[in-house]
């Protein structure tokens, strides 16, 4: 960005001075790419650590305790077969 | 498929993660918890449904996701009623156990709309492929990638552009250089 021989007109010095000032800006981190891929690293990163941070909480009782409770055997076919409505129709 | 000892211990293994999606959805650590009580009931329920050697964890996190779907649209009208004293509570609720940082990223998480924001945990954060978050959100593939990339270039704005405002001059800022014959 060459930005030089312009400062002969006063108003112009003034545009250059504000476009300067927001190069600077724009420049700082670098290309559009480079500055977005570091931000997108940065969010994807903070993302996972709220995530995670949860996740390392393991499993609270209130839930494995549910899991166990709900985890009743299922009824013994045996059952079913004593309970057979043919056998009572005869 | 019946509820062997085994598909218990997975499901029981999916449990931290579910919490941390619906933690990320809610925005509250309470209504997250009864989210995934409530997904864990309907899971035993109809545990004859899942198909044996299918994606257990997408599976469950469907369950979950249609809940806080339908949840949402309920608690919407309530905090109409409410007075806005249930959006209070999800304002100060993260506040308690978290840094500055922390806190930014989690207000402009709240800030996206909610088919960006579920698109984005799934696939970021999750760790879904986007096909599996495609069919957790029932939609195509081409959809979920699209939401990610709204999601991430909003949230990119909200976290690490000062205001809008400063990408406006730019152009003004190229057009002066343009004309100035550089």
């Amino acid at each position: 960005m060459k930005l030089q021989g312009l400062n002969s007109r006063g108003s112009v010095e003034q545009v250059m001075k504000e476009v300067k000032s927001q190069a600077g800006k724009t420049a700082g981190p670098g290309k559009q790419g480079g500055l977005n891929a570091e931000i997108q690293s940065r969010i994807g990163h903070q993302l996972r650590a709220m995530y995670d941070d949860v996740v390392r909480q393991g499993v609270p009782e209130r839930f494995a305790e549910l899991i166990r409770k709900l985890d009743v055997p299922k009824p013994d076919p045996q059952v079913g077969n004593a309970g057979d409505p043919e056998d009572g129709r005869s | 498929m019946p509820l062997t000892d085994s598909l218990r211990d997975d499901i029981l293994a999916s449990v931290p993660s579910l919490r941390a999606f619906a933690i990320s959805l809610s925005g509250n650590g309470d209504r997250a918890d009864d989210l995934v009580q409530e997904t864990l009931l309907r899971a035993l329920a109809n545990i004859d449904s899942f198909q044996p050697g299918s994606n257990l964890p997408a599976w469950l996190f469907t369950i979950l996701r249609n809940l806080f779907r339908s949840d949402y649209r309920k608690r919407r009208r309530e905090v109409e009623d409410a007075d806005g004293s249930y959006a209070k509570t999800l304002k100060t609720q993260p506040a308690q156990n978290a840094h500055l940082e922390f806190e930014e990223f989690r207000a402009a998480l709240d800030k996206l709309p909610q088919d960006q924001r579920e698109a984005l945990i799934l696939v970021g954060a999750s760790g879904f492929s986007y096909e599996d978050a495609a069919a957790i959100c029932g939609c195509a593939v081409g959809t979920i990638k699209s939401r990610v990339n709204r999601a991430r270039s909003k949230l990119s704005a909200l976290l690490y552009v000062e205001g809008a405002e400063d990408f406006g001059p730019d152009e003004t800022v190229r057009a002066v250089i343009g004309g100035s014959g550089g």
